[in-house]
């Protein structure tokens, strides 16, 4: 059995389950804002007043009556994805890439009838994939069509970008890649690759799945060293951004780069994992301790995200 | 991140744990309850046996009985004497049982048996108005010696105490002068003390004590001289003045002018036999708690069907503080937060290995059939229903089949909350969709694991003795879970998780 000992995780920084339950999401989060991230839609909504963009809404529904009309709206569509506003972890979402006749292909590759959408809407209306069962509402959002660039290392699925959030500065970043393992889903538990990523620059540090690092992308097998990520200032002041619109002082920020639209908000995360930190190498309570320290916060994004990209990157 | 003002947070802590563990010391003292099982504690067992020869006619006997002797308690009493009438009489400051019948011929035998537990501290209570002195009429030559021994003894003292001493160093064969031989004869040595004594002003009467010696009979009675100091009544050896009840000695009569009256019989006759015994100190404490004022903070008045009930309920709190350990300091992951602690109660009452053969095939038959289930596309509260059904089904299945088998242990399988059984092959199926297999081994047995620890913590009767009579010491619990809640250090398992890290050291 391979430990490291508590006295170098401190020496690094290492932020902890408990640590992070008891003195940043307990003390820094707000329970009334909960709901405002436990909710895609309510999520969407909130951002957009702060300029915050997110993939373009296309159909709520909300009654079983309802659905009759995702027919209409969804026969000239090629691409789009259905969500369970409530649901966590990527559970209920499916996304159709195109079309094949009158049968909608899913991302996968397998091909469905409308029927079996409709019947997926009514799953998610009536709780399936939220949390405790309680009723939901479902999202039909444009299919977000991820840029090549980045798209290319992610087996299946669109790569997003996971930022730490802390009292609106942006204090770390990865960006998450699925593999086969991840069954095309971004979850690093799942087996999705992290790359730790300097907030300064937007590059890539290193990469980890399940836990232990890795040089190639196991699916993919391109190199994970020398990613760069565009409009990196861009994203961070996205990010931190929505920290005005939630209230949350501590949170995980989930963007994706459209290939069309750039930058995109996916959702919001009140209880951001600690994988983090192994993708980066470094450990959150330096930086963490910076901005706790901070005599007088900077008021507004952009000057919070450029203070992040030039104190963090050194911490 | 140790911000000044968790420091009234920690001196709560510690102030609910010291007010838990102070409480059952507390108590400990008080009412003897033992920290361990199994404690002994001796008792005296002493008989009185009356004889008397009736006389045919109706007979009233009536013997004195102990009430609240000093450095005893009284545990129990009970009387047999077949075929009489018995009742335990207060009558004018004394206690005595009475035994009454109509007809009574040839020789009676009746018996009254109590249970003494020593105890130091216990005390007489003092009476509750002031004893009244008789003075004798003595004739002379005597009144003229009493006074003479009485001035000479009233001359060397001050208190009623030391003046009682005096006169009887005065009153002893090696000391006597002249007048003293005048009044002392063999038989009425004592009485003479009492009455000179209340002739001086001092109030004093006689007492009866019992020598406990293990497994004696056909004891006898010794006299002790009692007198009152002002505030309570002194008890004095009368030949050698010291002064104090001996520890192995019983008072049983104080107070009460004669120590046996028969009525309507004759040759009445006394005799004690007694024994040490030796009874547990929770029962002890048990019996005893009705009579303190503590008594009201135990469960030993409740009836016995709810004390077996809140048995099993404080032992949960145990079950909690292991879970509570378990996930936030070992970090060990269990599926449902205190579904381990549900399931080792449901250890207790089976035992371990029936109850972990029956819970892990009710489970796992569970997830079959859930498998199903789950291709049917149900409903959450519907799908849940439905498992809640087939988990009884299932467990009457295992009962039945287990019964036919000849295995009692089949039935125990009852024990288990169907509620929460469900739930948990409902989250284990959920699990093995989303994630996989491996994860549900890993929280499968996590929780196991957990529910294991818990329920050798929760089986062991150190534990079970100490969370029924000291319910106080869940305040301890309490606070040492409240400590959990504030640690911000790493878990045992996190150290594993984070090894990759040390690359970066």
């Amino acid at each position: 059995m391979d430990w490291i000992s508590p006295r170098s995780l401190k020496r690094l920084g290492m932020l902890n389950m408990n640590r992070r339950n008891v003195d940043y999401i307990a003390r820094y989060n707000e329970r009334s804002s909960y709901p405002l991230v436990d909710n895609k839609l309510k999520t969407k909504l909130a951002v957009a007043e702060y300029g915050v963009k997110t993939p373009k809404l296309l159909q709520v529904v909300k009654q079983q009556h309802e659905i009759s009309r995702f027919r209409e709206m969804a026969a000239d569509l090629a691409g789009f994805a259905i969500k369970p506003a409530k649901g966590s972890g990527g559970k209920g979402i499916t996304v159709i890439t195109g079309r094949d006749g009158d049968h909608f292909v899913k991302a996968s590759g397998a091909r469905v009838g409308a029927p079996v959408l409709e019947r997926h809407l009514t799953n998610i209306l009536a709780g399936l994939y939220s949390l405790a069962g309680a009723p939901d509402v479902a999202i039909v959002e444009n299919l977000v069509e991820s840029e090549p660039s980045l798209a290319r290392y992610s087996h299946q699925g669109v790569p997003d970008i996971r930022i730490v959030v802390f009292q609106g500065y942006p204090i770390m970043a990865m960006l998450r890649l699925a593999t086969a393992a991840s069954d095309g889903k971004a979850n690093l538990h799942q087996g999705a690759v992290g790359v730790g990523l300097d907030i300064g620059t937007g590059k890539s540090l290193n990469a980890v799945q399940f836990n232990r690092p890795i040089t190639l992308h196991p699916d993919t097998g391109l190199p994970l060293g020398n990613i760069q990520i565009d409009a990196w200032d861009e994203m961070l002041e996205m990010a931190s951004r929505c920290y005005e619109a939630t209230g949350l002082g501590y949170m995980g920020v989930d963007l994706v780069v459209d290939a069309n639209e750039g930058p995109l908000l996916l959702e919001l995360n009140a209880r951001p994992g600690l994988a983090i930190q192994m993708a980066n190498g470094r450990g959150l309570l330096p930086r963490l301790g910076a901005v706790e320290g901070l005599k007088r916060p900077h008021f507004t994004p952009s000057e919070r995200a450029n203070y992040a990209m030039k104190t963090f990157a050194s911490l | 991140m140790n911000s000044p003002s968790r420091l009234p947070f920690y001196i709560a802590v510690f102030l609910l744990i010291a007010a838990g563990i102070s409480l059952a010391a507390w108590r400990h003292v008080e009412l003897g309850i033992p920290w361990l099982t199994g404690e002994q504690r001796p008792v005296w067992m002493v008989e009185a046996r009356v004889d008397f020869d009736g006389a045919n006619d109706s007979v009233v006997a009536s013997l004195n009985v102990p009430e609240q002797p000093p450095g005893f308690h009284i545990l129990t009493e009970q009387a047999a004497s077949p075929g009489y009438g018995f009742s335990i009489i207060d009558k004018s400051g004394s206690r005595r049982a009475e035994w009454t019948k109509r007809k009574v011929t040839g020789p009676q035998t009746l018996y009254f048996k109590a249970q003494f537990v020593p105890d130091p501290g216990a005390e007489s209570p003092p009476p509750s108005q002031q004893p009244q002195t008789k003075r004798l009429f003595w004739e002379e030559p005597q009144a003229t010696a009493v006074r003479e021994i009485l001035s000479q003894a009233e001359a060397r003292s001050s208190t009623p105490e030391s003046m009682t001493r005096e006169l009887i160093r005065l009153m002893q064969p090696d000391t006597r002068i002249q007048n003293t031989t005048l009044l002392v004869s063999e038989d009425n040595y004592l009485q003479l003390l009492v009455n000179m004594l209340n002739h001086s002003g001092i109030a004093a009467r006689t007492a009866d004590g019992l020598k406990l010696e293990d497994a004696r009979r056909r004891q006898q009675l010794t006299p002790f001289l009692q007198i009152y100091n002002g505030e309570r009544w002194l008890t004095l050896n009368p030949k050698t003045a010291a002064q104090g009840v001996p520890e192995d000695v019983l008072l049983w009569r104080q107070g009460s002018e004669s120590l046996l009256d028969v009525v309507g019989g004759g040759n009445s006759e006394i005799s004690f036999s007694m024994l040490r015994q030796t009874v547990p100190a929770l029962q002890l404490a048990a019996m005893q708690a009705d009579g303190n004022g503590l008594g009201f903070l135990s469960f030993y008045e409740l009836p016995i069907e709810e004390q077996s009930m809140f048995r099993m309920l404080l032992l949960l709190p145990l079950g909690a503080l292991v879970v509570a350990f378990m996930r936030i300091v070992i970090g060990i992951r269990t599926s449902g937060t205190f579904m381990p602690v549900l399931i080792a109660v449901a250890f207790v009452q089976t035992t371990l290995a029936p109850g972990l053969i029956a819970f892990l095939s009710v489970v796992s038959i569970g997830l079959l059939m859930r498998g199903y289930l789950s291709s049917l596309n149900l409903l959450l509260v519907s799908r849940i229903s439905a498992l809640i059904i087939l988990v009884i089904f299932i467990t009457a299945g295992l009962s039945i089949f287990g019964y036919q088998m000849g295995f009692n242990t089949g039935m125990t399988v009852t024990f288990f909350p169907m509620v929460i059984i469900a739930w948990t092959i409902e989250r284990m199926s959920i699990l093995w969709e989303e994630e996989s297999g491996k994860e549900v081994l890993i929280q499968g047995s996590g929780s196991l694991f957990v529910a294991i620890c818990a329920y050798l913590l929760m089986s062991a009767p150190l534990a079970g003795h100490l969370t029924f009579n000291f319910p106080e010491l869940h305040f301890a619990v309490l606070g040492l879970i409240l400590l959990m809640g504030q640690y911000t250090g790493y878990k045992l398992t996190e150290l594993k998780r984070f090894t990759p890290m040390k690359a970066y050291d």
